[in-house]
């Protein structure tokens, strides 16, 4: 048998510990798709696999049990699911054209729960779209609340969906429901001053619990919409460790703009040696030091004016 | 006897009107739901009548506009005190609003003007309104008005039904006749519209008396109440206030009274110098609420308070039904009579 490890891997199929056998790896931004697909993934799984399916810790599918020999059929197959999820594709029928950048993940957001701040599913395929066939190893993670479920704080882009609440004095009864919820749920950036709740800017981290729980509508939800990007977490043997806050009451435009600067900064100062021709942006961030990370990652950005910028990162995670 | 206005008429008779008026109705606030990418419906002065939501309900009743959430009830210093300048609004307001809500006014009357000596405060704004009402094609979800008989009123100025990119009006007063005559309405036979019938009845047991008090359906709200307040912040007839005394802090000896909404099942609402409170258990807060809305309002009055909008179903977010809780005391009274 004679295969390409190299090129199969980058096709999104696996090297499997079962000789001659492959799996392949559906990308599904967001997380969320049409039930439809369910079919077309059950049909490849049943006719060229072995029937099962692992759903992966990045939120896609993984079709187990496939002979190498299949490849081509499944991805002649997938084409409909390729289509269908408007992925970036270089040639038809042969497949996901790369496999670096990771599904973008995301917890359901504000199609469903009511303390998310944002459609995760719609700024994940946004991103998507942007970054996608890059081969770089990123980890992108969108998250609708400081909640993050999504676990964001893992992944070398945490995006967290940031509302800025606005206070109408006129409505607020004083029941000290925001109050309570923001000390009890959150971080206690709320204090009352003569009857009326008094919000802490530094301290809030725009979760909305205020907002949720006020019952006569005085706390709103800004009309815009802000995030903070949480940057650098990440598993691994090395030196795993949590996302520090980078941007604090950023926009979505730029947090696009500052991926894509990151795949130049990347492209700069990998290692050549890497093995794999892998390497966590951390270890190469680590290397060249955090400042200059930071010029690669803003150029040509332009924050809005509230936003936030914690400079320097400094990151800390297990060490051996 | 009535008018149709025309798209174009209908900007005419609204530019006349805010010429005469504030107009509050209930508007759409798009982004402004308390959850991500929602809208809210809520009263506010509007412009035009596009702003003015017809077909759904609004979430917050027409209340706040001539009893403010927070109304700054006068101004001290050391020795003097000055009443604020809102209480002689330089126009009239007109303000929109149901049928079930029209009936809502005359509890918030029964309570300010005809229990005792008159508000002052609520009377002031209050004679300085005049309402339209706006007619219901269908019943919205959670209503039970026709139980309540509160689906028609006819204590309007004006009546006004949305059908298509036309009005349908018919006036009762004098000035806004002339407004509609000068705006080029014409006239035609209109009758407002009204609902016969909701999806949901209530049944108000007739020998319901305050014995049910000990009934064990209070129970199952200790447990499912999360003491928002929100069911009495949407009422159109929920009227209880609390004082808040503030002193400007830059210097302490000068500052304002003001009144603000109460909700008689958030916490403290019951509470007495020295720390007791005598209403502790959300279900006990229930039983209190219900009865007043269904009971104890009539007794003075002669009349139920509750106007049966379903605003309270609609926004409890424990799901937590008031008509349903109406519905159970039937029982209730089997239950606390055989226990004698």
């Amino acid at each position: 048998m004679d295969i390409n490890t190299k090129k199969l891997k980058k096709n999104a199929f696996r090297v499997s510990k079962v000789r001659g056998i492959t799996a392949s790896r559906i990308r599904v931004p967001g997380g969320h798709l049409n039930a439809k697909y369910l079919d077309v993934i059950k049909h490849i799984a049943q006719t060229y696999g072995d029937g099962t399916i692992h759903i992966t810790s990045r939120q896609g599918f993984e079709i187990m049990g496939i002979p190498f020999e299949k490849m081509p059929e499944v991805n002649a197959a997938i084409q409909e699911i390729i289509d269908g999820m408007d992925i970036n594709q270089e040639e038809f029928a042969q497949g996901y054209p790369s496999s670096g950048t990771r599904n973008i993940s995301a917890c359901i957001g504000n199609k469903v729960c009511p303390f998310a701040c944002y459609n995760t599913t719609k700024f994940a395929k946004r991103i998507e779209k942007e970054v996608f066939p890059n081969d770089l190893h990123f980890k992108i993670c969108l998250t609708g609340c400081p909640n993050d479920c999504a676990k964001a704080r893992m992944n070398d882009f945490g995006i967290i969906g940031m509302t800025l609440p606005q206070f109408d004095a006129q409505r607020c009864v004083s029941c000290g429901a925001c109050v309570r919820m923001c000390k009890r749920k959150s971080v206690e950036a709320l204090k009352p001053s003569n009857y009326r709740p008094v919000r802490n800017a530094e301290k809030c981290i725009g979760c909305g619990e205020c907002i949720v729980n006020c019952p006569t509508m005085a706390w709103t939800r800004s009309k815009k919409k802000y995030y903070k990007l949480v940057l650098l977490g990440r598993t691994g043997k090395k030196n795993p460790r949590l996302g520090e806050d980078f941007l604090k009451w950023v926009d979505e435009d730029s947090i696009v703009k500052i991926i894509l600067n990151t795949y130049d900064y990347v492209k700069e100062y990998i290692d050549p040696n890497a093995v794999g021709g892998k390497e966590h942006i951390g270890y190469i961030v680590d290397r060249t030091g955090f400042e200059e990370f930071k010029k690669w990652a803003l150029k040509d950005v332009e924050l809005p004016p509230e936003t936030e910028v914690c400079s320097p990162v400094y990151w800390n995670g297990i060490q051996f | 006897m009535g008018f149709i206005l025309d798209k174009i008429s209908a900007d005419k008779f609204l530019s006349g009107l805010k010429d005469e008026y504030y107009i509050f109705a209930p508007k759409r606030f798009e982004l402004g739901g308390i959850y991500s990418d929602t809208d809210a419906i809520r009263y506010s002065e509007i412009n035009s009548f596009d702003e003015i939501v017809f077909d759904e309900k609004s979430q917050y009743s027409f209340k706040e506009t001539i009893l403010q959430i927070s109304q700054t009830i006068f101004y001290f210093t050391e020795d003097q005190i000055k009443e604020p300048n809102f209480t002689c609004r330089q126009k009239k307001a007109l303000i929109f609003l149901r049928n079930c809500d029209l009936h809502g006014l005359k509890r918030l009357d029964d309570m300010y003007l005809n229990n005792g000596p008159e508000d002052y405060y609520y009377k002031k704004l209050r004679d300085a309104a005049e309402f339209v009402v706006m007619g219901c094609e269908n019943s919205f979800e959670n209503c039970f008005c026709v139980s309540m008989g509160t689906n028609q009123s006819d204590a309007y100025d004006l009546s006004i039904d949305k059908q298509e990119d036309k009005y349908l009006i018919t006036c009762k007063n004098s000035k806004l006749n002339n407004i509609l005559l000068k705006a080029g309405a014409s006239s035609s036979d209109v009758v407002p519209k009204f609902v016969t019938s909701n999806n949901i009845q209530v049944n108000i047991p007739d020998n319901l008396s305050n014995d049910v008090a000990t009934s064990k359906i209070w129970d199952e709200y200790d447990v499912r109440c999360i003491a928002c307040g929100r069911c009495n912040f949407v009422c159109p007839t929920c009227t209880c206030f609390t004082m808040q005394d503030i002193f400007y802090t830059e210097n302490g000896k000068v500052g304002e009274r003001r009144r603000v909404w109460a909700s008689c099942m958030i916490d403290g609402f019951t509470d007495m110098a020295g720390g007791h409170s005598y209403r502790v258990k959300k279900g006990q807060r229930m039983r209190y609420k219900v009865l007043h809305k269904v009971l104890n309002h009539k007794k003075r009055h002669g009349e139920q308070m509750c106007v049966g909008c379903g605003r309270c179903d609609d926004i409890c977010p424990e799901y937590i039904s008031f008509s349903n809780s109406i519905n159970k005391l039937e029982n209730a009274m089997k239950e606390v009579t055989s226990n004698e």
